[in-house]
């Protein structure tokens, strides 16, 4: 019978962790002016300071590479997690409008911090209580004693997505907030304007989410079999569910307050992980972590790159993929859901 | 625990719940190395007397033990040692293996990072093996057939190693060598000092294979006690709401033959 070993969790880790450096040092080097692989890796070892490619790396590319790693990662991992929570493969915090409540809450601060005095360090506490409030309203109104109905959530999902959008344009056009550009942002999700000074926060949230999350990796398989089952195996499932709130939000309102609403991220990775590795989370959300960092730097190097001059919002690539995607899985529950 | 002690005993368990009376008073205890079937018209009160076994619902009135201890003392991790479900079949949503699956009952045994030892893989294989899924392991319990499932199920709570098992209609997608299969597992389980709760629509598979049979009619226990002595036809009008002959099998154990549904002044269903 095969099980999950700490050896066969330790070489996964060591791949995946592999695989996203080698990405991170593509995102780096890739870019209007480009850098061959060698500079790079002779600036990082800090050998060429005081050179241009010296401020490219450390004053553009690496911050830019960062803040997606961290929201890739953010955002893979909150969506495994929407997924064991709603026991739906289909739940995404970008489908069920948990990262618009999030954006929501963060332009808010943006619109309305300014006149109390606050600056964009509010941004990511705000998207943070914004998520919550979503999550909470999110399963009382779709769920009905204690149970959420997939179509349900999902429709939830898309009328909340809309309250969203609307408000985050009400909003921004009440406190004056000029510059389409930014809204734009926030709508379709981008990283070209990301501020550096919030990686350290956005890093903090990430990390503390994870905290949260990985160590009740074995209590999320037990929810699959159900919330009676799961709490017959001995799981405290409303700390559990307490617990995912938490965790979900945090990474959630951590991505969202630098990134704005990237889409299915979290539907795309945690899928193809699940192919690929199982289900079994103790594997799954270390993984989706590394791998959704990775991916969201290799989207944005292909936004930045591919389409000459032009840059892309990350969030557009991101939703080209992962559109067709859902649609894909939305049919196969169907097809599964009328199956004899 | 001296001999006395029940393994598991319902003391006069009441509860209401969405302005209805589901259960009014039960009492019934297993004695270690007794299996009872509970039997009774849907929404007579067994899954709900389940739940409140398992702490899923809290009765107002009455309690539960388990070797003599109130269910309420222990952590739902204790709890879970002590006692395990197998439900009527579960949707699944995610791939995992029946294997994996049936280490799942390991967890209430498993401490620290929660990876299993040799000891919980042999304890699922051995759980496999005794109700004969064993070469189900490496499948994808979504692509299982329901009886499959159901036994999958079972090996779980097997692999769980608990004093009290409750069955929710483990056999109702069996075929009939499965069936026989499951409730010979279940004897020997009980044979170990154990008790078994078995909720069934089969009453000559009860009677044939359970020590008791307790009848539960809108929340209240009619009888309970030995197939041949409570399985007659007033009982079956009252529990059911059917008229029956009770004859006499070949092995002593009564068979139920169904005739006709009662007419309506026999006691309803409670939903």
């Amino acid at each position: 019978m095969r099980t999950l070993t700490p050896a066969r969790l330790a070489a996964w880790l060591a791949v995946f962790a592999a695989g996203l450096c080698a990405v991170l040092l593509v995102g780096v080097a890739a870019g209007p002016s480009g850098l061959a692989l060698r500079d790079v890796l002779d600036v990082l070892r800090e050998e060429r300071a005081a050179t241009a490619a010296h401020d490219i790396v450390f004053g553009v590319r690496l911050p830019r590479v960062a803040l997606g790693a961290l929201v890739g990662a953010a955002l893979a991992t909150a969506g495994a997690l929407f997924q064991a929570l709603l026991r739906n493969p289909l739940a995404d915090p970008f489908v069920l409008g948990v990262s618009g409540g999030a954006a929501v809450g963060g332009i808010a601060a943006l619109s309305f911090g300014a006149a109390l005095g606050l600056g964009y360090g509010a941004v990511p506490p705000a998207a943070f209580a914004g998520a919550v409030l979503t999550t909470v309203a999110l399963q009382a109104v779709a769920g009905v004693a204690g149970r959420v109905s997939p179509t349900h959530l999902l429709l939830t999902g898309v009328v909340f997505n809309a309250f969203a959008s609307a408000a985050i344009v009400f909003l921004a056009s009440m406190a004056g907030l000029q510059e389409g550009a930014r809204i734009f942002v926030w709508l379709i999700g981008s990283l070209s304007s990301a501020r550096p000074e919030l990686i350290a926060s956005v890093a903090l949230f990430l990390v503390a989410g994870l905290v949260c999350a990985l160590p009740a990796a074995r209590q999320l398989n037990l929810l699959a079999l159900g919330e009676e089952s799961a709490q017959q195996l001995g799981v405290d499932v409303t700390r559990l569910q307490r617990l995912l709130l938490l965790a979900t939000s945090l990474m959630v309102g951590a991505a969202v307050s630098v990134a704005g609403l990237v889409g299915f991220v979290g539907l795309i990775i945690p899928h193809l992980l699940r192919l690929l590795l199982g289900p079994d989370h103790r594997l799954l959300l270390p993984t989706a972590a590394l791998g959704g960092a990775a991916f969201l730097v290799l989207c944005d190097t292909a936004a930045r790159t591919l389409f000459g001059g032009r840059e892309l919002p990350v969030g557009a690539i991101t939703a080209l993929a992962g559109g067709p995607l859902f649609l894909w899985l939305l049919r196969r529950q169907q097809q599964r859901a009328f199956a004899p | 625990m001296s001999a006395a002690t029940p393994a598991l005993a319902f003391e006069d368990i009441a509860l209401r719940l969405g302005g209805r009376d589901l259960l009014r008073g039960v009492s019934l205890a297993l004695a270690p190395g007794e299996i009872v079937a509970l039997v009774g018209r849907n929404g007579a009160g067994k899954t709900t007397l389940f739940r409140v076994a398992s702490r899923i619902l809290r009765p107002e009135r009455g309690e539960v033990r388990i070797a003599g201890r109130p269910i309420g003392s222990l952590s739902r991790r204790e709890l879970a040692r002590e006692l395990a479900v197998v439900p009527q079949d579960v949707g699944i949503p995610f791939p995992f293996r029946a294997g994996e699956i049936v280490l799942m009952g390991r967890a209430p045994h498993q401490g620290g990072l929660g990876f299993e030892s040799a000891d919980d893989l042999a304890r699922a294989r051995a759980a496999m093996e005794a109700v004969g899924v064993a070469e189900l392991a490496s499948r994808d319990v979504t692509a299982l057939s329901g009886g499959e499932r159901q036994l999958v199920l079972v090996a779980r709570a097997l692999a769980q190693d608990p004093r009290v098992l409750l069955l929710d209609e483990p056999t109702a997608h069996l075929d009939l060598r499965h069936r026989t299969v499951v409730v010979e597992r279940v004897r020997r389980f009980v044979e170990e000092g154990r008790s078994a709760l078995v909720v069934s629509h089969d009453l000559n598979l009860a009677a044939r294979s359970c020590d008791r049979i307790a009848l539960l009619a809108e929340g209240r226990l009619l009888a309970c006690g030995k197939p041949a002595e409570v399985l007659d036809a007033a009982a079956l009008r009252a529990t059911f709401g059917i008229e029956a002959d009770v004859l006499a099998g070949p092995d002593g154990a009564p068979l139920v033959v169904p005739r006709r549904a009662s007419p309506l002044n026999a006691p309803s269903p409670t939903g």
